[in-house]
């Protein structure tokens, strides 16, 4: 039976180096709309990504096509690592305490009880860790969602619209997770149209005819 | 392997702890409690049908958890993360047919006990019919779930995946209810065989509809 991919920290080559994920000409169909086409890219260790674009334009179609979850039309995606994907669903079962519904994540990632509590400190989400997640607001489960991301512990992270519902204090936490996880050798693509704070990124920017 | 069974632990604890479990139970004893009073008091022609009844209550009390089974993961966005760590449709599938079975398929063999009596069989029956639900119901659940994942995602399909199923289920109807009459010695053959075909057939069924759920 297929495993869950083995992290690959250690064996990621120097940053800035041989690209762990690479889209060449890629194009999405939803219904009959064609969303974009001709997209090329990559990113490497310690790389950064950021899809800018009006809603609609297709940026969420773009990450779960880089995740391999919806086939692009045209063109291939090369993935090169496991991929962390934190998106407005937390895949948090909501009547479970936050620290359960992330210990389930631990156990099918083959994680411990460490990683669980790492993650809740990371997120600033201790003080809520045996509150139900059905009760957590909008910005504490988007939270939750980043802190699921953490403690599956993958070299590439795409994340949709993470800022969405966080407070100043939220997104500044959120910025030096992401650039812990870049200094790691951890690569990181971003969807969103709001402002935030990525060094040397490269940017996407969708729909803009 | 460990992530099985951490989605088996965790399902199975869902539905105890939802409660979700006892809905198809009560049903179950409640179609087993009134068909007495729709055919009246014969105590002669109920033991000659209530074994087949049995069967038809067991076959619609796996219809009501149907509509549960992937709809949560497909909402929540967990379907989406076993994808992304690899783990494939068609085990999530053997998965959430053995979550099924231990869910739903146990406390219905238990509480076909209190059924059989309730429809006064002869005691002498009772381990015929609990031998041919405990063969036919992982069929049953198999074909549960596949229906599951062909409809998810299909609006409306709480009334369409009833639909779909009942006529699937009818050979393991058939060989079922016909195990228990006294002719019926080699239905029982059938029976495993209907079921463990369905169980053979179910994962790749049910995992070729979730990734096409996922791409659509």
């Amino acid at each position: 039976m297929p495993q869950t991919a083995a992290p690959c920290h250690d064996k990621l080559p120097i940053r800035g180096t041989a690209p762990i994920l690479s889209f060449d000409a890629i194009a999405c169909v939803r219904g009959d709309n064609l969303l974009w086409r001709g997209l090329s890219g990559e990113v490497a260790a310690g790389g950064a990504l950021r899809i800018s674009g009006p809603n609609g334009s297709g940026k969420s179609s773009l990450l779960r096509v880089l995740a391999g979850l919806l086939p692009a039309a045209h063109g291939h995606v090369t993935r090169g690592c496991a991929i962390g994907l934190a998106d407005e669903r937390p895949a948090l079962d909501p009547a479970l305490t936050l620290t359960r519904a992330l210990s389930f994540w631990a156990q099918v990632g083959g994680k411990g009880a460490g990683d669980v509590a790492h993650a809740l400190d990371a997120m600033a989400l201790v003080p809520l860790a045996q509150v139900p997640v059905a009760y957590l607001s909008t910005g504490q489960r988007r939270r939750a969602g980043l802190a699921r991301l953490l403690i599956e512990d993958a070299p590439l992270w795409l994340l949709d619209e993470p800022t969405n519902g966080l407070d100043a204090a939220s997104i500044a936490r959120l910025e030096s997770v992401i650039a812990t996880h870049r200094a790691a050798g951890g690569a990181v693509i971003i969807a969103t149209h709001l402002p935030i704070a990525l060094d040397g990124a490269q940017l996407i920017a969708l729909g803009g005819a | 392997m460990k992530a099985w069974v951490a989605i088996l632990t965790a399902d199975v604890a869902r539905d105890l702890r939802s409660g979700n479990w006892w809905l198809p139970v009560a049903f179950f004893l409640l179609v087993a409690l009134l068909f007495p009073f729709g055919v009246g008091p014969d105590a002669r022609l109920l033991a000659a049908t209530g074994g087949g009844m049995v069967w038809v209550a067991a076959l619609l009390a796996t219809l009501l958890p149907l509509d549960q089974i992937f709809s949560r993961d497909a909402a929540s966005g967990a379907l989406d993360q076993y994808a992304l760590r690899s783990l494939s449709e068609e085990g999530l599938a053997l998965t959430k047919i053995l979550a099924h079975l231990i869910s739903f398929g146990l406390p219905l063999i238990i509480a076909a006990v209190p059924a059989a009596a309730l429809l006064g069989l002869a005691e002498a029956r009772w381990g015929g019919l609990l031998r041919s639900l405990a063969i036919g119901l992982p069929g049953l659940s198999a074909l549960g779930v596949t229906i599951a994942a062909v409809t998810l995602g299909q609006r409306g399909h709480g009334a369409l995946g009833p639909l779909l199923l009942l006529p699937l289920a009818v050979p393991i109807l058939i060989f079922g209810a016909g195990s228990l009459s006294d002719a019926g010695a080699s239905a029982i053959y059938y029976l495993a065989a209907c079921s463990l075909s369905a169980l053979a057939i179910a994962p790749f069924a049910a995992g070729a509809a979730l990734r096409a759920a996922r791409e659509a």
